[in-house]
């Protein structure tokens, strides 16, 4: 197979960017497509060129590294999926495919493809977490969690905080990720006592970020690579408003 | 050398060495423990879990991660789950059994009272995890489950979906995030160690490039630790993430730390077969899928029908012939090796016909596609991603690949490696796995290391040391500094023809032939004359385009994989020098009539520990042997018929 790529480059966070076209020819259609753009870029540093700088690491999906603009959408159009787990048999033989960065006010771009995404660790770092530390915990039997709310924190935890939800929501909006972790933490019986605290200090770590507010497209929902439900952004709207009730009322 | 070979391990009965170990250590009391400044080097589960601990214990800690947050660190691609000796499941199991499952899936090639210790430290994990808010998969009635992995006969691993890694490290990273905020760590991501700085023979910090900025920066402490994972990605293509690498462990040997045991590489029986030349990395498919998939090759050389068309009759489920007692959870070694032999056989399946069925057409019927779905639908999914099949619909294709290495820096019991201060633990040192790990006991044993272990063992050392941390202004600081940026200048400038990733795969490549599944005298030979050559090339002909003081993924890649061509030559002396097989490390030449690896416990039960002299035709490195002592454990051929 062959494509034309329309690749952003950018060779530091202020300088200007642009589109630029490169060739990719005889691609199998079970080359992934950061294996395509590897070849790209050996061609590139073969011509003595700059090679396009991208994340990635697993390259399986689980890590949340690699964060591409592929045609419009965040990971590309094979859903729920990374980018790394694009394969080239999703595309058109001759097709012109445009990548781009993960594009939100809150994710400065760092180089071409890359951006800096640790806005995300810093709504983490404000509460998203169950202060227990090492050696004082109960013996691991002793508290039950039924099935279902063990499967439903699972479900929220498997965000990989690759940030695809802020890119694709044209508000730049991180409810999602947020979301995600109140509610894994907020479904178990160890996630309680701090449950209140969590979430109103998370969400304002969000806003202090710059992210913006949800306004109900479910962007986030369809690019999700771990299928995070947009039905945990109502939950976290509830989180949010009964411990803002709480703190309004003293407890 | 520096130090000694004193594994340090306590006196007395096997089960009360770590008890008796700790009511005597030395301790840093609360007040003075902010007065020292520990270096994290790595944000995994080993790394993450240690700088969480240390920091929640009032130590000054700074955490160290190639990755742009600690939560991508590689632990977080673990599928399976994670051992621990709880029973349960009521089926037999304790400490002892899952001691002495850890020592005989290694192969007798590890200590007897750190693997012990991680089997006596196991519990405990299970309950802080369950504290922090890891959602382990649950049974109606509430209670934590359990599934089987290979090499035993119990069911004692812990697992969340087929995600189990990723729920462990965003437990360290939750904790991690909480010391952050708390201000008792301060945390660098995209910033990677490029060398060990020793003043007066202790590791006193370490020097760093920012991966960002580019900037070179010196850091001190008092004591420092490598949570830097394993070395696979010498291979090239392994299932390690892109960015895995030697650099830290090695930038430490070149400093005098003993490399212990470098051959001992596992190779996962359970991957999806390489397709295409442009492959970058090899995925897994986890060992619990063993659980209900049943592997197997057509009896006939060259049957080319597609495996709905082979009757039972035709079919070789080759592991459950040969292991009765095990089947298809027979250890990851022997998995490997069997299905390369019956692909040598020209019986495997798949274009390339390097591969093996792995069938869950019993288990769907047996309990239906649904309850398959709920145990690994992540890894159908995966599997469909990159194959394009439907796994529901006919058997996986799987192949073995590189996926861990239980060799590393050398350490004694309280994770110490014999450089006093530099202390290594999870994947990046040698000690609890011996030639051959088991499933689900990489977990076990970083969280183990992080959590337990080293904040108990490192007062033993930082309590001698207050007030003796060097300033960074040090001339050893100064000298390390001026070494990094000239090898960087020296990288960009050599402006040769090929690039960084062509000598990678070139490497990886000679290596799976040479050292990888089966090794023998002539290839590794013929491997010891070629890697200096190639590494000869690399320093003349490389290209690396850019600049050092820019984000430049070319310069980073470089630097790995000039290292891994120095390493690979101590991983191909050592598997000479060990001129047995055992584990994962099968010299053809030693083997029993059925093709089994066979030990020689007269010569070779030690730990090898090499000590870097330079590099091919300047000095081979210096071989020092630390006996294994078993005084519990009796050596047999390991079996799983």
């Amino acid at each position: 197979m062959k494509f034309k790529l329309k690749v952003w480059r950018q060779k530091t966070a202020t300088a200007p960017g642009k589109l630029v076209e490169y060739q990719a020819k005889d691609v199998s259609p079970n080359t992934s497509f950061l294996e395509m753009l590897d070849v790209v870029n050996e061609g590139l540093v073969a011509q003595g060129k700059e090679p396009i700088a991208f994340d990635s690491d697993c390259r399986e999906g689980i890590c949340g590294t690699c964060s591409l603009t592929i045609n419009g959408e965040a990971h590309g159009p094979d859903h729920p999926g990374a980018a790394c787990e694009v394969y080239m048999r999703r595309f058109k033989d001759g097709e012109t495919i445009v990548v781009e960065p993960f594009r939100a006010k809150p994710f400065p771009l760092i180089k071409d493809l890359v951006v800096d995404r640790s806005a995300l660790d810093r709504i983490v770092q404000a509460g998203g977490f169950i202060a227990a530390r090492a050696g004082s915990a109960p013996e691991a039997n002793s508290i039950l969690v039924p099935k279902h709310e063990a499967d439903r924190s699972m479900e929220a935890a498997a965000c990989i905080g690759c940030g695809a939800c802020a890119a694709a929501c044209p508000n730049a909006s991180a409810m999602l990720f947020t979301a995600a972790k109140v509610s894994h933490l907020a479904f178990l019986p160890q996630g309680q006592p701090e449950r209140t605290t969590r979430v109103l200090k998370m969400v304002t770590a969000m806003d202090a970020e710059g992210f913006g507010n949800c306004t109900n497209t479910y962007e986030c929902e369809a690019v999700c690579p771990a299928s995070i439900s947009a039905s945990l952004i109502a939950k976290l709207n509830r989180e949010y408003a009964i411990a803002s009730l709480k703190r309004r009322a003293g407890e | 050398m520096i130090g000694t070979l004193d594994s340090r391990i306590p006196s007395g009965p096997l089960a009360q060495k770590w008890a008796t170990h700790k009511d005597h250590a030395r301790l840093v009391s609360p007040n003075n423990r902010r007065k020292f400044q520990v270096i994290v080097v790595g944000s995994g589960l080993a790394g993450g879990a240690a700088a969480a601990t240390l920091g929640e214990l009032g130590y000054n800690v700074k955490c160290f991660c190639y990755q742009d947050s600690p939560r991508r660190a590689h632990s977080i691609a673990a599928q399976g789950g994670i051992n621990a000796a709880k029973n349960y499941q009521n089926d037999g199991d304790s400490v002892f059994r899952l001691f002495y499952d850890t020592i005989k899936g290694g192969d007798f090639r590890s200590r007897e009272a750190n693997v012990y210790r991680l089997a006596e430290v196991s519990n405990l994990i299970i309950d802080h995890c369950v504290e922090q808010g890891v959602p382990f998969a649950r049974e109606y009635g509430g209670l934590l489950a359990n599934r089987s992995f290979g090499g035993a006969q119990v069911s004692r691993t812990f697992y969340a979906r087929g995600q189990t890694g990723q729920q462990l490290l965003l437990g360290a990273y939750q904790a991690l995030c909480r010391q952050i905020a708390a201000g008792t760590v301060a945390m660098f991501p995209q910033t990677e160690m490029l060398d060990l700085v020793l003043v007066d023979g202790h590791a006193k910090g370490i020097i760093t490039r920012s991966l960002v900025t580019g900037k070179i920066a010196a850091h001190a402490a008092d004591a420092v630790v490598l949570a830097t994972g394993g070395y696979g990605n010498v291979f090239y293509l392994s299932t390690n993430a892109r960015g895995c690498n030697v650099t830290a462990t090695y930038r430490a040997y070149k400093k005098g730390a003993l490399f212990a045991n470098p051959c001992f590489t596992q190779i996962h029986p359970t991957c999806i077969p390489v397709s295409g030349q442009n492959q970058s990395k090899l995925t897994l498919m986890s060992e619990s899928l063993r659980n209900d998939g049943r592997v197997w090759v057509p009896k006939k050389a060259g049957d080319k029908r597609s495996p709905k068309q082979i009757p039972e009759e035709e079919r070789d489920y080759y592991l459950e012939r040969k292991y009765p007692s095990f089947g298809n959870l027979a250890p990851r070694d022997i998995s490997s090796r069997a299905a390369k032999e019956v692909c040598d056989e020209g019986r495997g399946v798949g274009e390339s016909g390097r591969g093996v069925y792995l069938d869950f057409a019993d288990a769907i019927n047996r309990v239906g596609e649904q309850t398959i779905r709920e145990r690994y639908g992540n890894l159908f999914h995966i599997y469909e991603k990159i194959t394009g099949e439907n796994a529901y619909e006919r058997p996986m294709r799987i192949y073995p690949a590189v996926h861990y290495t239980m060799g590393g820096l050398w350490v004694d019991y309280n994770l110490m490696s014999n450089i006093p201060g530099l202390h290594v633990i999870g994947e990046a040192n040698f000690s609890d796995h011996g030639a051959n790990r088991l499933g689900a006991s990489a977990l076990m044993q970083g969280l183990a290391d992080g959590y337990f272990v080293l904040p108990y063992t490192l007062p033993v050392y930082l309590a001698g040391q207050i007030g003796k941390r060097p300033p960074t202004d040090h001339q050893e600081f100064c000298k390390a500094e001026d070494e990094v940026r000239a090898r960087t200048t020296k990288l960009l400038s050599i402006n040769g023809s090929r690039s960084v990733d062509s000598f990678h795969r070139e490497l990886g490549f000679l290596l799976w032939d040479k050292c990888g599944m089966a090794r023998n005298t002539r290839g590794l030979r013929e491997a010891l004359t070629w890697i200096p050559e190639m590494r000869e090339q690399f320093w003349r002909d490389v290209r690396v385009p850019g600049i050092g003081k820019e984000f430049n993924q070319s310069l980073e890649r470089a630097g790995r994989v000039a290292d891994f061509l120095e390493f690979a030559e101590l991983m191909c002396i050592d598997a000479l020098t060990r001129d047995e097989s055992c584990g994962g490390h099968f010299r053809e030449e030693h083997q029993t009539p059925d093709g089994e690896a066979l030990r020689d416990d007269e010569h070779f039960a030690d730990v090898f520990a090499w000590e870097y002299q330079g590099n091919g035709s300047i000095a081979a490195p210096k071989l020092h042997r630390e006996p294994l002592v078993f005084e519990t454990v009796e050596l047999t051929q390991r079996s799983y018929k």
